[in-house]
Formats: C-alpha cells, structure tokens, sequence
C-alpha cells in the first residue's frame, strides 16, 4: 500500500480530532454556498465538536441559515466540503445520513389535517421501508419521543389546531423520533412568544443534557443565545467573524462590528451569561 | 447506527397495545403498518359500489338483464346467449371505464400529493390534453388508413409521448430550485390551454370523417370499447399500480416539502421524477383508451380522501372510487337520456365542474387570507 492511500484510509476511517482533543462531528472546510450566481458564504471552515451546543448568530441575510442548510446537506458547496465524521457528506447514502443528523428547517410545514402522532411517527423514515413502517422499535422510539416532549395526550389532535409552542415541541419531537445524535434547527423559535421561546430552547438544552444530542442552532434572539448554547459562532456577510464561549464572542466591540449595535454588555442576573442592553442612536 | 431502544415490555404485549394513540400496529414477520380500520371499510365499501355499478350497467341495453343473472353470469354461469351479450358485447365497455377511471384517479392521486394542491390533477395541467393532441394529430393524419392494429398500437404509444412531453414542459417551465404546488398549476393549466386550442384547430383543418371521429373521442367516450381497449389499460395498471403503493411510502415523505424530506433521507428529486412518471404513464395510457374523461382524475382522490379522513389522497381507495365513479358516470351517460347516449365525459364534466368551482372558491379565498 502506497502512504497516500494509507492516509486515505486513515482518514476515512478515523474521526476527525479539534484542537482540545474532542471529536469533530461536523466540519465545513472551505465551503462556498450560494443560489445561482450569488455567493452568500466564501471560503468558510467551521468545527461542530461532539456534544457541543451550538449556536450561529448574526444580522440577517449574514448566511447562517445557508452556512446550516449546508451543514444539514440540502445545499452542496459549489467549493470545499462539509464533512460527517470525518466523511464527505455528499459522497455518503442520504438515508444513511439522515440515521446520524436529524434537521429541523426554518417554519416547517405539515400537510393539512395531519395528526401529531403520524408527525412524529414520521421521523422514523429513515429506519423504514414501504412494507415496515410500524416496527416495535418505531413505535417505542415514537411514543418516547411523544413522552419526552410532553406531548403524548396530543397525539391524535391535528398539527394546525395547536398552537405555536405546542407545534414547535411536535416537531423537535420528530427529530428526536429520528433518533440522530446531531441536530440542526434552523430559527427553531421564530414566530413564538417569549415564554414558548424560552419553552423550546430549554427543550433543546435537556436533549442536549439528557439525551447527549449536539446541536447546531440558528438563532435571533443574542440573550437567549447567549444563555442556552455553550458555543457561539458569530457570522457577518458571509464569514465567521468571532466564535468560541458566549462570554468571549457577545463583546461591545463585536456587536458594533457585527451588527453595527451600540450596546452594553452586562452579566445576566438569572444565568450570569453575557446579556446585550442596546443604547440605540439617539 | 444508534443502538435501539430497550423495549419496555415483554414482547406479547408489545405487539397488541396501541401505545401511540391512533396508530395502532399490525405487525406479521417482517411486514409492519398502522392499522386503520376506516381505510379497510372505505376500500371494501367503494368496492361493493364498484360491482353493483358494474352490474347494473352490464344489465341495461336493448336486453336488459337482472342483476342477479350477470353477477351470476361475471363468476362464471349464466346461459350462452346471457355469457355472449354480457362477456362479449357489453363487458368490455364496463371494464374499460373501470380501469380507465382507477388509472386516472391513482394518477390524480400521486400528483395532488406531489404538488400538495388538488388543482394539480393530469385533467386540470394538462397531461390528458397532451396526451390528446397527440392522439388527434395521429387520427387527423392517418385519416382512413388508422385502422386495426396501427389505431391499437399508435394511438396508445401517440398518446403516451404526447403526455409525457406535457408534462415535461410543465414540469421544465414550473421547476425553479423545487416545485411549488400553485406555479406547477398555473403553469399547467396555461399549457392546457394551448393544446386545448391546438386540437381545436386539427379538428378544423381535418376532414369531416377524421373530425368526427376526433371529436367523439376528445369528450370521452366509452362507447364500441372492446377487450383490445381493455387489455392496455389492465397492464398499465396490474404494473403501475403495485409500484405507486410502493412509492407511496415515500409520497408521505414529500408531503413535508423539500427540505423536511431531504433531511429525513428521501432523494426527493428522483423519488418525485419517478412518481410524476408513473402518474403521466397511467393518465395518458388511460386517455388512449378512453380519451381525456373529464375530472374524474381531480374528484376521485378528494373524495378518497375526505372518507378516508387522511391528510393526503390514499391510493388504494382513489383507484377504487375512481373506478367506480367512471361506470356511474357512464351508466347516467347511456341511460338517463332515453334513447340518446352521451358521451361518458359530457358526465363527468357535468358533475365534476361544480367541485372545480368551489376549488378555485376555496383556493382563491386562501391566497387572499
């Protein structure tokens, strides 16, 4: 065997390491992402480290939603590679993927009339074929699922009769139906009142705590943000301006940078994580 | 992969307790679903309609016969004179519209789900009508010398290329990074709009027999059908359909939209440009038989639907309803106007326009909303 096929191998083979020594679930090395001709990321690399809460922020059309589609496959680089445990993610079998990742895009729709607990029963897909569609394991992860979110006496109600809240905790119950160590959710709390805001992270801050899932989230909102991810990555027109602890990233000077914001920077009386008091322009 | 969960219960009661509400299993060896009971009894109910209406059309003609005698004639008895009016003259009729109306329902049914709207119908975007001006173009042309086996084979195959070129320039001009419901309608019914007016204007430029011929066939007609009009259609179906129940696994996965479905694992673009095909094939084979039977491709599937209680067309219960509907449709058609036959389509569009209004009613009142 030639050294360059056994570093080939190697590298197949082994699971990517960070700089500290924790597994690398997700990599980005060089993406370009676009539409068309519009480049919206260039040349990005990021790490998503093994049980890792991770959050991307920044002003609107910066790409982060792009930069997480990538991530979740369903836009492939016109350059670099996103890769899944040290493996090109679009050189691997979807549905083997999707027994790995589980994503959550952006305001996702059900068809209409469907029932929560078909919703959740659906995340099973990828464990599926057309003649096994309701195995016991389906059915045990399904109901666990429905449990876990609180959902259980919802299941035989329509999606559209809930509300946001409720919704929103079906479909994280889905993706944790699919039963992937990996979670990517795009704004998983837009549209949603503060309190169903709060309701949904918390959610995903026990997935995280109690289930070991790692997340890679979209988010809006800095002070949540800040609060219930462990890593924040800060992007603006298309490139990773700052990442690392919250308290690191969410600086005065960066949020002039980033989102052109003047603003205080103060401890969080609840969580002592860095809470963002803007001072406006006049 | 993950390591399963543990079950928590012995294996016994595992498989009898409906531990998600509403989904209650059905599981022999390696075979597993959902149980519902009100799919089984809307199949097996439409199904009973289906043979009643089979058997009340069989009987009506110049000798009508009870329904008893051709139920009993279809299973095998019967005197030769019934088992030739019945097997030979007027049977072929009765299973042309049954399979036409299923194949054109299931096909209604996979692209209402595709596109996730009922306007998306092979009879509203213009598949049929492809599928038709291809067939007309082939009749005007070949003027008398479309006769026996050329009308058998050419008309089928023209109509099948006419379809499937339709709904490639539908699909081509709708497709912008995924496919919305409401453009794959606009732009579908623009097109049928077009081939609508190009058989139009064959059936000007064409000789008076050819036209003649052309027009019977454009309303949709099951009159004269014979077995060679049967056997097409029956193969179509005994293939297509046990491949859309297959695919229709993964038609419950695209009804989430693109993304969704990407990330649950489904190739949504193949899986999709596979159902489109199955659902071009069985409409345009349909329409070769039959030509373009108005709206029962858009009806059926809806009415499927709202008895079955799904959020989307079952396929199994379309084709059955579908079926069914066709051979009502028909038996209106060659009795309820004393000693004049209609067209079965002149039926079906009679029926089925006022269920389009009130889409275009309920769609337009959303996009305003």
């Amino acid at each position: 065997m030639t050294p360059n096929a056994e570093t080939a191998l190697a590298e197949d083979t082994q699971a990517l390491v960070g700089s500290d020594g924790t597994r690398v679930r997700l990599r980005a090395e060089g993406v370009r992402l676009g539409y068309g001709e519009r480049v919206v990321v260039d040349d990005l690399d990021l790490d998503v480290l093994q049980g890792t809460v991770t959050a991307v922020i920044g002003p609107n059309g910066c790409g982060k939603s792009t930069l997480l589609r990538a991530l979740g496959r369903l836009l492939k680089p016109s350059r670099g590679h996103v890769l899944l445990d040290g493996r090109k993610i679009d050189e691997m079998p979807t549905k083997q993927v999707a027994t790995v990742l589980g994503l959550l895009p952006q305001a996702p729709t059900a068809p209409e009339g469907l029932t929560v607990g078909d919703l959740v029963a659906r995340g099973r897909h990828p464990h599926q074929a057309w003649y096994r569609q309701w195995s016991g394991d389906d059915e045990d992860a399904v109901a666990e699922a429905l449990a876990w979110t609180g959902i259980s006496d919802l299941a035989e109600r329509p999606v559209d009769e809930l509300s946001g809240g409720q919704r929103q905790r079906a479909w994280i119950s889905m993706a944790l139906a699919q039963g992937t160590d990996l979670l990517l959710l795009d704004e998983p709390t837009t549209f949603l009142d503060l309190a169903h805001q709060v309701e949904v992270l918390e959610l995903v801050e026990r997935l995280h705590e109690e289930r070991g899932r790692t997340v890679v989230m979209v988010l809006h909102d800095l002070n949540l943000a800040a609060r219930y991810a462990d890593r924040l990555v800060a992007m603006k027109a298309g490139r990773i301006v700052a990442q690392g602890p919250p308290a690191e990233v969410i600086t005065e000077p960066l949020l002039r940078e980033v989102f052109g914001l003047e603003a205080r920077v103060i401890p969080d009386p609840v969580a002592g994580t860095p809470l963002v008091v803007p001072v406006g322009t006049r | 992969m993950a390591a399963p969960t543990q079950p928590t219960l012995d294996p016994a009661a595992r498989e009898v307790l409906e531990r998600v509400p509403g989904r209650r299993p059905f599981r022999r060896g390696p075979v597993s679903g959902v149980w519902r009971p009100r799919n089984v009894l809307v199949l097996v109910a439409s199904f009973v309609v289906l043979v009643l209406a089979v058997a009340l059309n069989v009987g009506r003609g110049e000798f009508p016969i009870g329904i008893p005698d051709v139920l009993a004639t279809l299973f095998g008895g019967g005197d030769p004179s019934q088992q030739f009016i019945i097997l030979e003259l007027r049977l072929p009729r009765s299973l042309t519209g049954l399979l036409v109306g299923g194949a054109l329902a299931v096909s209604g049914a996979i692209m209402q789900s595709i596109a996730r709207n009922p306007l998306a119908s092979p009879d509203i975007i213009g598949i049929t009508w492809g599928a038709s001006a291809a067939a007309v173009t082939l009749i005007v042309l070949g003027g008398a010398g479309l006769v026996g086996a050329l009308a058998a084979v050419g008309l089928p195959i023209a109509a099948l290329i006419g379809g499937l070129v339709a709904a490639i320039v539908i699909y081509g001009l709708a497709w912008r990074k995924g496919i919305q419901g409401f453009r794959l309608v606009l732009v579908g019914i623009g097109i049928n709009a077009m081939l609508v007016a190009v058989v139009n204007w064959l059936l000007i430029v064409a000789q008076v027999y050819e036209a003649a011929r052309a027009t019977v066939w454009i309303n949709g007609s099951l009159n004269a059908r014979g077995w060679e009009h049967v056997v097409p259609v029956g193969i179509a179906l005994l293939v297509l359909v046990p491949a859309a129940l297959v695919l229709s696994f993964v038609m419950g996965a695209l009804q989430y939209g693109d993304d969704t479905a990407r990330g649950l694992g489904v190739r949504v673009d193949r899986s999709r440009s596979l159902l489109l095909l199955v659902a071009v094939v069985l409409a345009a084979v349909a329409t070769a038989s039959a030509g373009p039977i108005a709206f029962v491709a858009l009806v059926s599937p809806q009415i499927a639907q709202r008895l079955v209680g799904s959020s989307r067309p079952p396929v199994g219960a379309s084709l059955v309803i579908g079926a069914a509907l066709t051979v009502l449709a028909d038996l209106i058609a060659r009795t309820a106007f004393g000693g004049v036959e209609l067209p079965v389509g002149v039926v079906t569009a009679v029926l089925g326009a006022p269920y389009l209004l009130y889409l275009l009613v309920r769609q337009g009142r959303e996009a305003r909303a």
